[in-house]
């Protein structure tokens, strides 16, 4: 049973993690061990990944999702990471938050899929208090009709993990590497990624949004800062994360399908 | 009449064979945080109950039924089992596919290997969600449905039928005896979707 821990202020505990550029499997790899063998609360910041990484959903089909040829020729990594949701592109020009709860210490959110993601657009309309039209639009973060941020969860019994890439910034060529995918939202209309899409640095530094975000964590939960070395799993840890590279067989297996 | 009626909708809505029983009953209504909750007031065996589900920002509610069936057993992580002779069948319930949303994907163990109570099996995504299956009772994985990996739907349309998802050997038959009948269970979900 998950111990709870409640600090002075009657709220519970939840640890920062800020990190700046590390690699986003590492930070995939050490979110699912946090949620599945951790009984405390985190919010991981993650400012920059080192570089261009795709990342798909636990269902992603490469030969669906991405343009095979391109992504070989200029190895691009390729990720199935262990949460749902769609494909995305991500550099250093991305900013990642991660919130993992123990369903008890949100207890007014019930842990599924819709409630969880109300609860998180209810924390980011603080943060984007005063910035204009932002808004969660379907399972998105966007800025009128345009994305900005993308959300993906996993559920356990007890845990949750609703995690989101934004868009501080992105290299408009990056985004030719991936296909319109066959499930989009309504509101997307079809549209191309760059017009579907846009980056969070016209409306807020890097800086004043990771500050912006540890304030409005803080009006649900007591922070505490850790380091990112203290949250690491060690060697001899007995968890095998699921997030993934594909190989470059597996890509070309997907390539020959699509043809 | 109208139970009758509803009874109809219900089971032709979650593609239950002419087999299954709904049982029904008369019915009384509370108020709770909003919701508006249908449920037997002296019914030995339950059927099922209604809720509104929010459908948008806009604050249009339907009407939906959420069916719990005579005959299963319920674990509080909203699995169900039927236990039929050496075979015991597990799938999630009615009332979990419809707070997941449309599955697209399910996740299924191999046969030949083991399930453990109340943990872990598989998963299913919906929304943008990856969410745990647990299995209510111990034993060993004797069939899978293979169907959902081309119709992961059939989860959320024939949650108790088509939907299911394995089959097990108990290697604990009393666990059964642990988990909620259908009473007990349809009073569970209303606690639980009254807390919030």
């Amino acid at each position: 049973m998950a111990t709870r821990q409640v600090a002075r202020a009657g709220l519970p505990l939840m640890n920062i993690v800020r990190m700046k550029g590390v690699p986003i499997l590492q930070q995939l790899e050490v979110e699912e061990c946090l949620l599945r063998t951790s009984s405390e609360n985190w919010c991981i910041i993650n400012d920059g990944t080192d570089k261009p990484n795709i990342v798909m959903g636990i269902s992603g089909k490469p030969a669906e999702l991405v343009e095979i040829s391109p992504v070989l020729e200029d190895k691009i990594p390729v990720i199935r990471r262990f949460t749902g949701g769609g494909t995305v592109i991500v550099d250093h020009g991305t900013i990642f938050v991660s919130f993992i709860c123990n369903k008890d210490d949100v207890a007014d959110v019930q842990p599924y899929p819709r409630p969880i993601m109300s609860w998180s657009s209810l924390l980011y309309s603080q943060v984007f208090q005063g910035v204009t039209n932002f808004r969660l639009r379907e399972n998105d973060y966007v800025f009128g009709h345009r994305k900005f941020g993308g959300n993906a969860q996993s559920i356990t019994k007890n845990r949750w993990i609703h995690h989101t890439s934004f868009l501080w910034d992105y290299e408009a060529r990056n985004m030719s590497y991936l296909r319109l995918p066959k499930r989009a939202p309504e509101y997307r209309l079809a549209r191309d990624h760059l017009d579907f899409i846009c980056p969070m640095k016209d409306y807020l530094s890097r800086s004043e949004f990771i500050t912006r975000t540890i304030d409005a964590a803080e009006s649900h939960f007591s922070v505490e800062s850790t380091e990112f070395e203290a949250v690491k799993p060690p060697s001899n840890m007995k968890f095998t994360p699921t997030s993934r590279l594909l190989t470059n067989q597996e890509l070309e297996a997907a390539g020959n399908t699509s043809i | 009449m109208a139970l009758r009626i509803w009874a109809s909708s219900t089971a032709n809505a979650l593609r239950l064979s002419s087999a299954t029983r709904l049982h029904f009953s008369p019915l009384s209504r509370c108020f709770s945080s909003g919701n508006l909750h249908s449920y037997p007031s002296n019914s030995p065996s339950l059927c099922s109950f209604l809720k509104f589900r929010r459908q948008n920002r806009n604050l249009t509610y339907a009407l939906v039924s959420i069916a719990v069936l005579d005959g299963l057993k319920y674990a509080n992580s909203h699995e169900w089992v039927k236990h039929e002779g050496s075979v015991a069948t597990i799938g999630i319930t009615d009332h979990a596919q419809d707070h997941l949303g449309e599955v697209v994907f399910v996740e299924l163990p191999d046969i030949g290997g083991s399930v453990t109570k109340a943990n872990g099996f598989g998963a299913v995504e919906s929304v943008k969600a990856t969410s745990d299956v647990n299995s209510p009772i111990s034993g060993e994985i004797v069939e899978v449905n293979t169907n959902l990996k081309e119709t992961p739907g059939l989860i959320n349309s024939s949650p108790y039928e088509a939907g299911w998802m394995i089959k097990v050997k108990p290697s604990n038959p009393s666990e059964l005896e642990a988990l909620m009948g259908p009473k007990e269970y349809t009073k569970f979900c209303e606690e639980e979707d009254g807390a919030h």
